[in-house]
């Protein structure tokens, strides 16, 4: 562990991308097969199944450091993560070994074949041999979520520096279902074609936020507009006769969405599709809040299945008869995709995003400012003669959202931050008024400058009318616009109301807090925008 | 139990004295622990603080009415014996200890149990209620020896020297620069000082607390005479134009803060140095031991985390109800803020 934890020291010391390539790239031409495997698999979001939950780490390490479970469970929020207040509550560790990465991997891979008194003792054994960083280190492999400042687009960069084979060829190998545990780094690296998994997607191509006027872009006739949805970005796998879909967060749903099992029957075996998943009406998308419910479950009861179906709208085609089309221009992906999608059932689970035809910008401008009619977030622009690339590039694809709702809301209560902001308050709850009460309706977190945090910090603390824990209820004096993407009833919240990503855009000390906006406005806004 | 002190909107008062300790609002008389901008405010009639902390204060705050006492000198204010023992926090920080009628009260102000060797070393004073700080009053805090620190950062200038890059080290102007000042091993190369730095070095050198050399940064000062060397400046001063002059350059902060990655990630700054003034979690045990008290009120810090703690650990416990801002020294510090010129 000792090498890793160094590899973690010099990334977390470093804010520059290029040193923390450069300590990657020197650890995978450094480190033994297995670690680099496991460090690949790491950074690119997998880990060892977990062995132990976290509530019996949380009580272990509260036995061990002799403190209350509470004052634990006090310190999380402040420190912001689960592992890392447990290395720092742990007393020091008496002995020390210098195992390496992969075989504290297979210590906690081999817990699960043990009874829970076992387990317990070889997770304390761990704690009292390792030091704070390699502590922190193993409690992240329990814990998950491996975020360290590393994403798995530099990781790739850095494996390429070492092998000296290409990025975009490296982050194709990466994509998909590989299980560190079933595989060994040679077979995913360094083998020629590593097994054809059939069920591996292509990486994804993200577009940028738009900010500048279109008019910069040159000619509207270089470019394809068309809806950007509120749903789920997939990428549609058909090979071999079965089929597989994938979210952007490279999560494999295919069970989620059942509907799209039919997919086979309408296209030939060699096809992957990029495109939107959403709830569909038979005419048009239903609001994000109706997929909500189906994203997170992994088997799906009929009433939701008849209530929220899902389609997928498509809007590339990067293989087709089992060619990777990525390379050709957009313009013929495009054709190929409408054709191939032309002959369909109107009942099948797919259609073609339609494409929006614009002459000149401002017809395009007209258009967007009528995005939430069709339920969509705004337009997106790609240029017809691009390349499918990979991950967030600049120059071919734009999104051009409308710009949010707001409305102008009362601060009324007050929490700190965690992690990054544990001494700051950032978390906010906040009213409008209902003739002369105040009614909370929305929290938000983020959205002001590091100053204007520092700020109402300071003015928190010393206007502070009452204390329910954390919280803080605040004097009634401060004005935020807040700004969202969507609203909807909500029968779970006092107001009758709930947002879609909620933030602050503006802290309006110029409005005076009886000028902020009412109950009654907020309803007129969800009868003309809501869902 | 008597109450010796009691809170009011401007600050801990003592009716026996008629006078406050730290207060924040402006008052008649006003006691003060030391020289920090949320313990020795302006505006008050009359200061009483130690000689050490003193000159500090009058740098500060400009022309004061205030008045001098020594380290365990005892002097009577109305019905009330009051006497200033050392803190640890910072050169003539105290601890105020308040007796009225055989009951004793002690006002922490900000302080460190372990010795650093500039500053006077805390003292335990027994007592019936003790007001202590609480800032890092978490079990997650826990300090390493300064000596190991010092060797860190030592390091990490020795590196950063061998290396052609300059290194700016960035803590507050009070307490933390000369702490760090005197730990350094100045042989590794030139230091150089912001200016907020340099104007205390040089109140706190008049009053003979032993410092390395420092050289200014004036305005015409040209950093390439000063290959390898070490600038300490305010916090805010890293991320400002004025570190530029320095060009290829590596950032540090020294911070008890630095001991939370979240915290350290924020500062965006390339080295987080976990070095505190305030004491930590067993620190601030040992000092409530030490008291005796039977009385602990937390003020400063994760108040009602801790007294929560005290409580069930077996004292009797309660959160002093402060009005206060950001603390100097520890709890806010904004990347936005302006840098005090140099």
């Amino acid at each position: 562990m000792k090498d890793f934890a160094a590899l973690f020291t010099a990334i977390d010391q470093t804010t520059r991308t290029t040193a923390k390539t450069k300590a990657l790239a020197g650890f995978f031409a450094e480190a033994e097969e297995a670690d680099k495997l496991w460090t690949i698999a790491l950074f690119s979001g997998r880990r060892p199944k977990r062995a132990v939950t976290t509530t019996q780490l949380r009580e272990w390490a509260a036995e061990e450091a002799g403190v209350p479970l509470w004052l634990l469970e006090e310190s999380y929020p402040i420190v912001g993560d689960l592992a890392e207040t447990i290395a720092l509550l742990l007393p020091p560790a008496t002995r020390h070994d210098d195992a390496p990465l992969s075989y504290w991997i297979n210590e906690l891979r081999s817990l699960a074949a043990l009874d829970i008194e076992t387990r317990k003792a070889r997770i304390l054994d761990a704690w009292d041999r390792l030091d704070e960083t390699e502590r922190f280190l193993f409690n992240k492999l329990i814990t998950g979520g491996f975020r360290i400042g590393v994403s798995q687009k530099l990781m790739t960069r850095a494996l390429a520096q070492a092998t000296g084979q290409q990025e975009a060829v490296l982050a194709h190998k990466l994509m998909g279902g590989w299980d560190p545990a079933e595989t060994s780094y040679h077979a995913l690296i360094e083998a020629e074609d590593p097994g054809a998994d059939e069920s591996r997607p292509y990486p994804f191509y993200l577009a940028y936020q738009l900010d500048d006027p279109p008019e910069r872009l040159g000619a509207p006739e270089d470019w394809q507009a068309e809806w950007k949805w509120d749903g789920i970005r997939g990428q549609l796998i058909l090979r071999g006769g079965s089929h597989h879909l994938w979210s952007r967060g490279e999560e494999l749903i295919t069970g989620r969405f059942p509907e799209l099992a039919r997919a086979v029957d309408f296209l030939p075996p060699g096809t992957v599709l990029d495109g939107e998943i959403v709830t569909w009406d038979g005419s048009q998308p239903m609001s994000f809040s109706t997929l909500q419910p189906r994203i997170g479950r992994k088997t799906v009861p009929k009433k939701l299945l008849k209530e929220a179906p899902v389609i997928l709208l498509a809007y590339d085609l990067l293989e087709a008869d089992g060619a990777d089309l990525r390379d050709a221009p957009l313009r013929d992906r495009r054709a190929r995709l409408d054709a191939l999608l032309a002959g369909l059932p109107p009942d099948a689970p797919l259609r073609a995003s339609p494409r929006i035809t614009f002459d000149a910008w401002q017809t395009l401008a007209d258009t967007r400012a009528a995005a939430r009619d069709m339920r969509a977030e705004g337009v997106m622009l790609k240029r017809l003669d691009s390349p499918y690339l990979s991950g967030r590039k600049k120059g071919d694809w734009w999104k051009w959202k409308l710009d949010p709702l707001t409305v102008d809301a009362v601060m009324i209560y007050a929490q700190q931050g965690h992690g990054r902001r544990a001494n700051l308050f950032t978390d906010f709850t906040f009213a409008v008024w209902n003739g002369n009460d105040l009614v909370p309706f929305t929290k938000a977190y983020s959205g002001l400058t590091d100053a204007e945090f520092t700020q109402i910090t300071s003015w928190v603390r010393k206007n502070t009318l009452q204390r329910f824990g954390p919280v803080r209820q605040v004097r009634p004096e401060h004005v935020f616009e807040i700004a969202f993407e969507g609203i909807h009833a909500s029968p779970r919240h006092k107001s009758g109301i709930a947002l879609r990503f909620p933030r602050m855009s503006r802290w309006r000390q110029d409005k005076p807090v009886q000028e902020a906006n009412t109950l009654d406005h907020l309803q007129q806004m969800l009868a003309t925008y809501g869902t | 139990m008597a109450n010796v002190l009691t809170f009011r909107p401007e600050g801990i008062y003592c009716p026996a004295g008629d006078f406050y300790i730290d207060p924040w609002r402006p008052v008649d008389r006003a006691l003060i622990t030391h020289g920090h901008s949320d313990h020795a405010r302006p505006g008050h009639a009359r200061y009483l603080a130690t000689h050490a902390a003193l000159p500090v204060m009058q740098h500060r705050l400009g022309e004061i009415t205030a008045e001098g006492i020594g380290f365990g000198e005892t002097r009577r204010i109305g019905a009330a014996s009051v006497s200033f023992h050392p803190a640890g926090h910072l050169p003539g920080s105290a601890q105020i200890r308040v007796e009225v009628g055989g009951e004793v009260w002690v006002v922490s102000g900000d302080y460190k149990t372990t010795p650093d060797g500039l500053c006077e070393p805390f003292e335990p004073v027994r007592c019936h209620a003790f007001i202590t700080e609480c800032t890092f009053g978490l079990p997650v805090f826990k300090w390493r020896p300064q000596n190991e620190v010092a060797a860190e950062v030592n390091a990490w200038w020795a590196a950063n020297a061998a290396a052609g890059r300059v290194s700016i080290l960035g803590a507050y102007a009070l307490g933390k620069a000369q702490r760090l000042l005197h730990m350094i091993d100045a042989d590794i190369g030139p230091i150089l000082t912001h200016g907020a730095v340099e104007a205390t070095n040089a109140v706190l050198r008049r009053q003979g607390y032993p410092l390395p050399d420092t050289r200014h940064v004036a305005p015409d000062l040209n950093p390439k005479d000063y290959p390898g060397a070490l600038v300490i400046a305010p916090p805010s001063a890293l991320g400002a134009s004025w570190a530029r002059r320095f060009g290829t350059r590596s950032t540090g902060f020294a911070s008890g803060w630095m001991r939370l990655r979240g915290v350290r990630r924020r500062r965006a700054a390339d080295r987080g140095f976990v070095l505190s003034d305030h004491a930590d979690w067993e620190g601030l045990h040992q000092a409530i031991r030490a008291t005796g008290a039977e009385k602990i009120f937390a003020t400063h810090g994760y108040t009602e985390i801790f007294a929560r703690w005290l409580n069930s650990a077996g004292w009797d416990a309660e959160v002093v109800p402060t009005e206060f801002g950001g603390e100097e020294d520890e709890v806010v510090d904004s990347p936005g803020e302006q840098a005090p010129a140099s």
